[in-house]
């Protein structure tokens, strides 16, 4: 059986909140496998966050290990995270979380031009873009454009230098039901078509069901789904 | 693709640019202003000190090349100068200030016309003095308090004086009346301020200047060309330190406005940094961006601090055409421009440093 791309054992976090120490994750164990389009689901403070910032290179964790690809990433240093967001991963935010100064086509740009890629997409990529109904909509700024096509830019950003994993936090907390099926219905498609890997954090059961699978957690904890 | 975000920045809050640009412009404005003044006024007594015509100044101990004070040199001094071999003309002359900048010259005017050639008047602006109450002026002090040829003047040394003549500008100072009244309005009767020497041939220059330092060895004796090479900012005494004070000032200028522009852009664009470190982007990039930032602001406020210093000359030449003389030093435009640059890198380092800090995820959570 091949390695899963992603690897968590016993992975701990806890933050110091003034003189206490709040644990946020205490022992996860998860796997996902290459091409999985997973939901995390769980309440408030369960460590569902928590874990994607870890996974993303956000933040350290405290013990336990985290391998991406082989990669143990636990032990990175803070520019060696910085490498890890640049070549491994992509967000997604529940706020969109584009820069409002510059257009959607310069929003995707500016991620290529940070990983050292020319600011021009590949011809492929147009495909994706289409895909994602936003080719006529590159040229406006974030303010002129809807919950929706903001998100789906937010994904084309996401995905522009070929991430190993695209990680979306509560990606339809924002849009109305409408926007919220066409933001999944494009994730789902990104995983089927590009066997783009997702981890998607949700509050939603209808957006869970559009994963392969669901991980619940509480209190960092995983209860439930754990097992690939 | 940085540079466009960096301009895009700036764009989406004009008035904070704009406001920036204009503050860090003035430090450069002053500079240049303050540089400007300083040579326009040596170059203006280096101009003046030419149109006299002399080949030597003989100018009493405890004098500067900029300053006089009253006239202690003993006019038979001047005749006594005038009887050493190769001389062919010395004259005195008495130089009182009137306000701060502007100088009352009193002269013989016959042996001042054999010395420089004579005053040119303007065009139905009189002529030479007749009586000894005769004042010539020259066309800026003319223009300035709108004075001409017949016209009747009271507020200089408090003496009713006649206007005889408009003169073109260049030569001595904007005001020049008879010697002897002169004289005797500022006690000064029997004295002179300093001496003018012609020799007869520019090659017996030398002889005459060996001969006058011999003959009076305490006294300040130039020869023109030796004069007006001294009429630097270096030589003139306190004035480089002042124009270092003030450029000292322009850099604190510049790093504060450029510090507190930029920290309350970072502020604001807290989530916007984070947002960047999402997508990979390192400290350098950050601090890049912020520091290009600046260097935006500090370029823009260079290129109108140079507009402004223009501006300010030429309402200067508008309003006191008499006063100060302003000259264009774009010598100085780069040396202002890197003063500028020093002062806003500096400034926006903290703000630029704090933002590469960031912590990503509470950057994120930023509203």
């Amino acid at each position: 059986m091949s390695e899963p791309l992603i690897e968590i054992r016993d992975l701990r976090k806890v933050y110091r909140v003034g003189k206490v120490d709040v644990p946020a994750l205490r022992g996860v164990d998860l796997d996902v496998p290459a091409a999985e389009f997973l939901a995390i689901v769980g309440p408030s403070g369960s460590g569902k966050s928590t874990l994607f910032h870890i996974i993303g290179g956000l933040t350290p964790s405290t013990g336990g290990s985290v391998r991406i690809g082989g990669q143990d990433i636990s032990s990175l240093t803070d520019a060696g995270r910085t490498e890890l967001r640049k070549n491994k991963v992509g967000f997604v935010f529940q706020k969109f979380n584009l820069l409002p100064n510059l257009t959607a086509g310069d929003n995707i740009a500016i991620a290529r031009h940070i990983a050292g890629r020319s600011p021009a997409v590949e011809p492929e990529f147009e495909e994706v873009l289409k895909l994602l109904g936003i080719s006529g909509r590159l040229n406006h700024k974030p303010a002129a454009l809807s919950g929706g096509e903001q998100q789906r830019v937010a994904i084309a950003r996401a995905i522009v230098n070929h991430p190993a994993i695209l990680l979306a936090d509560e990606p339809t907390g924002n849009l109305d039901s409408e926007n919220s099926g066409v933001v999944l219905d494009v994730m789902r498609d990104l995983n089927r078509r590009l066997g783009q890997t997702i981890l998607m954090i949700t509050h939603n059961p209808e957006a869970a069901a559009f994963a392969h699978r669901t991980v619940r957690m509480r209190d960092g904890r995983i209860v439930s789904g754990a097992g690939s | 693709m940085t540079g466009r975000l960096v301009l895009e920045n700036l764009k989406h809050k004009p008035m904070r640019s704009l406001l920036s640009v204009f503050l860090i412009a003035v430090p450069v404005t002053l500079i240049l202003c303050l540089e400007g003044l300083s040579q326009g006024m040596l170059a203006d007594s280096a101009r003046r000190a030419r149109g006299i015509g002399a080949d030597i100044m003989v100018r009493p101990p405890g004098t500067s090349v900029l300053t006089l004070s009253g006239a202690p040199i003993p006019e038979k001094l001047v005749d006594a100068i005038q009887q050493k071999p190769h001389v062919a003309l010395a004259i005195g002359m008495v130089v009182h200030n009137v306000t701060n900048v502007t100088f009352v010259t009193g002269i013989d005017l016959a042996r001042f016309n054999q010395m420089s050639g004579g005053f040119k008047y303007l065009k139905g602006e009189g002529g030479p003095f007749h009586g000894p109450n005769d004042i010539i002026v020259d066309e800026y002090y003319a223009q300035q308090h709108k004075l001409h040829a017949g016209d009747q003047v009271t507020d200089i040394l408090n003496h009713p004086w006649h206007v005889s003549g408009v003169a073109e500008g260049g030569k001595l100072n904007r005001l020049v009346v008879p010697i002897r009244t002169l004289q005797d309005l500022t006690g000064d009767t029997g004295r002179v301020s300093q001496v003018f020497v012609k020799a007869d041939r520019p090659a017996n220059v030398p002889e005459v200047l060996a001969d006058l330092k011999a003959m009076l060895p305490a006294y300040n004796i130039y020869t023109m060309e030796e004069f007006t090479s001294l009429l630097t900012v270096e030589n003139v005494g306190g004035l480089n330190t002042f124009i270092h004070v003030m450029v000292g000032i322009g850099v604190v200028i510049g790093f504060a406005v450029v510090l507190l522009s930029m920290y309350m852009a970072v502020l604001q664009r807290t989530r916007e940094i984070g947002i960047l470190k999402a997508l990979g982007a390192s400290r350098w990039f950050i601090l890049k961006i912020v520091l290009a930032e600046a260097v935006v602001l500090g370029i823009g406020g260079t290129v109108v601090g140079i507009g402004l210093s223009f501006a300010a000359r030429a309402l200067i030449q508008v309003l006191y055409p008499a006063s100060l003389t302003q000259a264009v030093t774009p010598e100085w435009w780069p040396i202002a421009g890197a003063i500028s640059l020093a002062g806003v890198l500096l400034g926006a380092l903290y703000p630029g440093m704090s933002a590469a800090a960031q912590d990503p995820i509470e950057a994120l959570a930023y509203e």
